[in-house]
């Protein structure tokens, strides 16, 4: 996927501007975002847990190596094969070689961010395999040929009016807004695909380096359907999925589903380890783990190395008051929210993503319910301290900066610089008490009035009315 | 009272954090806090030397800058038993941010850990350090609190605005649904993304309008010009000050962007 995300403000605007996309936002709020405070109130340990978590993924990621290593021997002590991919084309590479060796020409997924990420679907596609989504989400944006907007509700840019529209025109049935007809069509259609397909991917929410499993949750059991039925199963997942235990799994597990959608738990929770034993009734005949790494080995040791606990929860996005106004899409690449503008740059780069570290008000809603306590505000920050290190911030503020820098270092002339500045605009503004407008405030002003100062500045009238500072 | 502090000297001296927007646009604030200040029993000075706490260059990535003028504030405020600010925002970079400065400057970052662990918001030190139970104020009006974000996340401020506004006399506190949702000022961010930020305001002075309170109240000025600003533009009747303002009982001043005559 091409990343747009320069395009940030224009995109945030026409998404303010069209009201299909705010209402569904608006679902979010009363939705996912309501459900886990319900949920965190329940659990009296919640916070405890969350520490549990981030405790966890710090471990795993401090002997990452070790835990990678026990992983790949428990997959191959099970039967199946480990692949290593350094980038995106390494791990399209394997993933389509697999499916030559084959012969597939269908291949079933369920919901994969990684595979999103390394631009899976359109790969396949060009070599001549149809990918097919069976996440409900998945599949209504495989059918609009758009990118997801959501780590855990990749459609939810759409209200049901506009499913309802659209499956009314793909498939050949009449026109319901009922939900459960809407997942009963979508099941129909998939059902046939399952049974056609000749390999199955899923992503990974863990790696089990104790027991070499990969555990994926879902809501839908399509994940199950994908990894069972067809002959080879493809696990894609990237490197900082390992966490060594069945344990640790279940704590992580228990702040995800909350901290995500408000549940106790996910519906299904699929635990996938090697391929068919012989006493098994079905499953695979083989099992593949792809292995990514795309840039995360460099976050290692790096300050952007607490991103890599992140369990794709969505919760930074789903209380982030930023991304309810400009949905995800406004973000132009995979990952969006908080989370997003702290990822994105680190794949494309900070000059094509400096927007998106920016697009924050700092207001720490996201780092307040990140399960496992990402300083997302800070890591914003340093992308930030990078974009300014590399002159990629427009020459007007670097001005403006420097300027203000230059008066502010300087007690006395900062001093006497604000009191002709106030003095100045507070008499223009002392009839109204406010400005509508206001030469290069236009920023502010559009909206909202500019309160006008009350004319002389505080250091000033102390001075007058007080013996003055201690210097 | 919170760990934030050993119990203080018995008269504490106080290096008063104006801030550069109460400095600028609405000093009342600034005096305000230091009745306040002395009500509870501090000396309170204004060192001559202080500007700003170097948020704008801070949160705009210029590292150099930030600290430049932190090493200024070091100076200013040094050998005072407290260093308040009436700002959650400023009070939190000061305390949250600054001690992580200074990477590769090993005795600075000693010094501005030292002066981070004496430097306060306004409210959450009269409650938590000062022990301040009540205020000696009246007000008859119906007033909704606003939560700034860094006081509220960075400060946990959250239950001492409340506390002693409960004590003015005729006052009532009306909650809006979401106290603790951004208000879509955040610095530099509202002109930097002035529609979504205008999204943000306008949920806020709905929920605000909502609340059925007459008067809003927060411990932020950048907040509070933004909320203001937004209301004035809609014609809102709903006033809005500074809590400083309400707990000192310093209301000469009109509210908020109007006018003196108002
Ligand atoms: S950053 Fe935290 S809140 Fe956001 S998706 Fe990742 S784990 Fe969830």
């Amino acid at each position: 996927m091409q990343p747009s995300s320069l395009a940030f403000q224009t995109k945030a605007s026409d998404a303010l501007a069209d009201p299909n996309l705010q209402k569904a936002l608006g679902g979010i709020k009363t939705g996912w975002q309501r459900g886990r405070i319900l949920a965190a109130d329940r659990l009296p340990e919640f916070e405890q847990l969350r520490d549990q978590a981030r405790d966890i993924k710090n471990h795993a990621l401090e002997h990452l190596d070790f835990y990678l290593e026990a992983f790949e021997a428990r997959v191959l002590d099970a039967g199946g094969q480990v692949h290593w991919a350094r980038d995106a084309a390494e791990a399209r590479a394997i993933i389509q070689g697999i499916c030559q060796d084959n012969g597939a020409k269908t291949v079933t997924k369920s919901k994969s961010m990684i595979a999103e990420e390394i631009g899976l679907n359109d790969h396949l596609e060009a070599a001549g395999i149809t990918p097919v989504e069976t996440d409900l989400g998945e599949y209504i944006i495989q059918l609009r040929k758009e990118p997801p907007s959501h780590l855990v509700g990749p459609a939810v840019h759409l209200t049901r009016d506009q499913v309802s529209d659209l499956f009314a025109a793909t498939h050949d049935l009449p026109r319901t807004e009922d939900p459960t007809e809407l997942v009963g069509q979508a099941r129909t259609v998939l059902r046939q695909k399952y049974l056609a397909a000749d390999v199955g991917i899923t992503g990974a929410n863990f790696l089990i380096a104790e027991t070499g499993s990969a555990i994926t949750v879902t809501n839908e059991g399509n994940a199950e359907l994908t990894q069972g039925l067809p002959k080879v199963h493809v696990v894609i997942a990237s490197l900082e999925k390992v966490i060594p235990s069945m344990e640790d799994a279940f704590t992580l597990l228990r702040v995800l589903a909350r901290s995500a959608t408000g549940q106790e738990f996910s519906t299904y929770t699929t635990v996938m380890t090697g391929p068919k034993r012989t006493e098994d009734h079905d499953g695979p005949e083989q099992f593949h783990v792809v292995l990514l790494d795309n840039g995360r080995s460099k976050m290692i040791g790096s300050k952007f190395q607490d991103m890599l606990r992140c369990i794709r929860c969505g919760a930074c996005m789903n209380n982030c008051p930023v991304y309810l106004a400009a949905g995800g899409h406004a973000y132009g690449w995979v990952y969006v929210g908080p989370m997003g503008s702290v990822l994105t740059p680190q794949f494309v780069g900070i000059e094509s993503a400096h927007t998106l570290p920016n697009a924050s008000s700092f207001c720490g809603r996201c780092e307040e319910v990140c399960p496992v306590r990402i300083p997302l505000p800070n890591l914003m920050r340093h992308w930030r301290e990078e974009q300014f290190k590399r002159q990629l911030v427009p020459s007007t503020v670097r001005w403006g900066l420097g300027i203000w820098g230059y008066v502010a270092k300087r007690p006395a002339l900062y001093r006497f610089a604000t009191r002709v500045a106030m003095a100045m605009l507070g008499r223009m503004g002392r009839k109204e008490g406010s400005f509508a407008s206001l030469p290069l405030a236009g920023g502010w002003t559009a909206s909202r009035d500019l309160p006008a100062p009350q004319g002389k500045t505080f250091m000033q009238q102390w001075k007058k009315k007080r013996r003055g500072g201690a210097r | 009272m919170t760990s934030a502090a050993s119990s203080p000297p018995a008269q504490p001296r106080v290096g008063l954090f104006v801030t550069c927007l109460v400095d600028l646009f609405r000093p009342s604030v600034g005096f305000a806090a230091v009745k306040l200040l002395e009500d509870a029993g501090c000396t309170v000075e204004v060192p001559e030397a202080q500007t700003c706490c170097g948020q704008p260059a801070f949160n705009s990535g210029d590292r150099a800058t930030t600290e430049d003028l932190v090493r200024g504030l070091l100076d200013a405020f040094e050998g005072y038993d407290y260093v308040v600010a009436p700002s959650g925002s400023c009070a939190g970079m000061l305390r949250a941010h600054v001690p992580d400065l200074f990477e590769n400057d090993k005795a600075t970052a000693a010094r501005a850990a030292e002066f981070a662990g004496r430097c306060h918001e306004l409210v959450s030190f009269l409650v938590d350090v000062m022990g301040v139970k009540r205020v000696d104020a009246a007000l008859e009006r119906v007033a909704t609190y606003h939560d700034s974000c860094s006081g509220l996340r960075e400060l946990k401020i959250k239950r001492q605005p409340r506390r002693l506004l409960q004590s003015v006399e005729g006052l009532e506190l009306a909650e809006m649904a979401e106290p603790e949702v951004c208000c879509g000022f955040g610095g530099t961010f509202c002109v930097k993304y002035p529609q979504i930020s205008t999204k943000m305001v306008e949920n806020k002075v709905q929920d605000v309008a909502a609340s059925g309170a007459d008067l809003l109240l927060a411990g932020d000025l950048g907040c509070l010009m933004n909320m203001a600003g937004r209301l004035a533009r809609q014609g809102s009747p709903i006033e809005v000050r500074h809590v400083a303002e309400v707990l000192a009982g310093e209301l000469d001043a009109p509210p908020i962007g109007r006018p003196a005559d108002a």
